[in-house]
């Protein structure tokens, strides 16, 4: 068994090697300026302790076209999605009669600049709580309505319109509050991880290997940034969790649920390595 | 949420002969009928198969569909603008739902 | 719903039929891409040029492939195009979208995302409103993914 992993593993740097040469890597030298107007940081210093020197977002990895398509809000797709989150926002929904906007008033004010800064600690859970998870806790407490499903749409769309709300806002999670700190480490350890009959970590590809190709696809440094993102190969919004759990699962490895500890801690541990990266929710990747 | 809401992009105001670039995205899935879903099953085609783009009731530009249309199908094309207006946009769904998104221009 | 035992084998027999003939339906394709081009133009053969398609050399993705087609016309009341075909003769099915144009279009210009099952070639058909008719074709890579192909 061990055999057959490891020759998996050589495999497949063989592919990433041998794939190389054939096309050019590396990010583009370009600027995201959407619709002309609202700048979004690419290219960020990388914060203190984080192994590379820079960090850049996946949107420099993609072709001219997927990079126009982001770049025009009218023609990216996942700005469908932040008008039915919009919507949402706006909807009555459980036994207290309330909507979002019942308390908190109009989501364009009120969450501005608050989507850049989840993962963050949740006294009451004593754990991380993300943007989904926020709002779970607000449907469960406050409009007395069911938590929403993993992944159901009106999920991913409240959240792709919250996150949007942060568009250029650049990434930044506090890790003094709670117990933050040992999650991070928690998701570092994930993160640096082998896995699955592929016996990959987030590392060997995303660190080691961004700008590289993989078969046919070009490599980032798997920053989080973008999230949810319209994927063109869905076509459809892809949360952060959903794209967690596909990746473990093409490392050939048994996935855990989404907002496990595991994966949360791992998205604790991810964000922080895009710190300084602008939001770019709904952003457009292959 | 079955919401299939139009999204248009018209300009406000265009000068008298002048050629606009209209842009308009609606959600949908283009069920394209050659899926599988998870119990094997083939899921049933259901696509908009038809767009419509009238001028003061005049019919400028159509387009039909087919399944090989990405989801959440994006339409960009010109109108030449004579006079002012209003431009009416109608999306044909297989199940003979009817989107519709009205736009007006002035024209200087 | 229920599958009888008949259509059980039926479809079985279907199948290897399909695998049997594989090399017959493939060329079943390319004679419906021809047939949907010669019923398009009314059996005329079209020209190079005067069409011309704007696609991505690469696409990154086959579900969602930029197309934009213009053709050169002065679209007047009296000469304008009418009708541009687009077809993917790699599809299963290789109809794509037709745009109709008017004299009031102004340019006849049109763009929209469409589906590629593979890498292959995307087809324009212009035709004008005198019976003309023009031909652009292009050829679209289309890659396969990462570890999750």
């Amino acid at each position: 068994m061990a055999r057959i992993t490891k020759r998996l593993g050589w495999t497949l740097s063989a592919i990433i090697v041998a794939a190389t040469p054939a096309l050019s890597g590396g990010p583009v030298d370009e600027q995201l300026i959407i619709d002309g107007e609202t700048e979004i940081i690419t290219r960020a210093p990388a914060p203190e302790g984080h192994p590379l020197d820079e960090v850049t977002s996946g949107w420099l990895y993609r072709t001219d076209e997927t990079r126009a398509l982001e770049a025009d809000s009218f023609q990216n797709p996942g700005m469908l999605y932040v008008e039915q989150g919009e919507t949402i926002w706006n909807t009555v929904d459980g036994a207290a009669g309330k909507s979002c906007a019942s308390c908190h008033g109009d989501g364009k004010e009120f969450l501005k600049g608050i989507g850049a800064h989840y993962p963050k600690w949740d006294a009451d859970a004593k754990r991380p709580i993300n943007v989904e998870l926020q709002i779970n806790k607000c449907r469960e407490a406050n409009m007395q309505a069911e938590p929403y499903k993993f992944d159901a749409p009106d999920q991913r769309a409240l959240t792709t319109f919250i996150r949007h709300q942060s568009l250029g806002e650049p990434v930044s999670i506090d890790l003094t509050s709670g117990d933050m700190q040992s999650w991070w480490e928690k998701g570092k350890e994930t993160y640096y991880t082998r896995m699955g009959q592929l016996n990959l970590s987030c590392a060997s590809c995303h660190e080691d290997n961004n700008g590289n190709y993989i078969r046919a696809d070009h490599l980032s440094q798997g920053n989080v940034n973008g999230f949810p993102t319209y994927r063109l190969k869905q076509s459809e919004m892809v949360s952060l969790h959903n794209r967690f759990r596909g990746c473990i699962r093409d490392t050939r490895a048994a996935f855990p649920a989404a907002f496990s500890d595991e994966l949360m801690a791992l998205e604790v541990y991810v964000t922080w390595r895009g710190t300084g990266l602008g939001v770019e929710t709904p952003s457009v990747r292959q | 949420m079955a919401d299939n809401k139009p999204r248009v992009k018209v300009p406000k105001k265009a000068a008298k002969g002048e050629v606009i670039a209209i842009k308009t995205l609606i959600s949908h899935p283009m069920e394209s009928g050659q899926r599988k879903d998870k119990a094997g099953n083939l899921v049933p085609r259901q696509i908009i198969n038809k767009f419509t783009c009238e001028f003061n009731g005049q019919v400028v530009f159509t387009c039909d569909m087919d399944p090989a249309v990405s989801a959440n199908p994006y339409l960009e094309f010109n109108v030449r603008v004579d006079e002012p207006g209003t431009f009416k946009f109608t999306w044909v769904d297989d199940d003979g739902s009817i989107y519709e998104a009205v736009n007006s221009i002035a024209v200087e | 719903m229920t599958i009888t035992r008949r259509q059980m084998l039926g479809a079985t027999a279907g199948a290897a039929v399909t695998l049997a003939f594989l090399p017959r339906l493939a060329l079943a394709a390319a004679q419906s891409t021809d047939e949907a081009i010669m019923a398009f133009t009314k059996g005329a053969t079209p020209t190079e040029g005067t069409v011309s398609l704007d696609t991505p050399e690469i696409a990154e993705n086959g579900n969602t492939v930029p197309v934009g087609v213009s053709v050169d016309s002065p679209m007047t009341a009296d000469n304008y195009v009418e009708s541009v075909l687009i077809l993917a003769d790699g599809n299963p099915n290789p109809a794509v979208a037709t745009f109709h144009f008017t004299a009031l279009s102004g340019v006849a210009e049109a763009k929209t995302r469409i589906r590629l099952a593979k890498t292959q070639n995307v087809i324009a058909v212009a035709r004008m409103n005198d019976g003309s008719v023009f031909i652009d074709r292009k050829e679209v890579k289309v890659t396969i993914g990462g570890c999750g192909g």
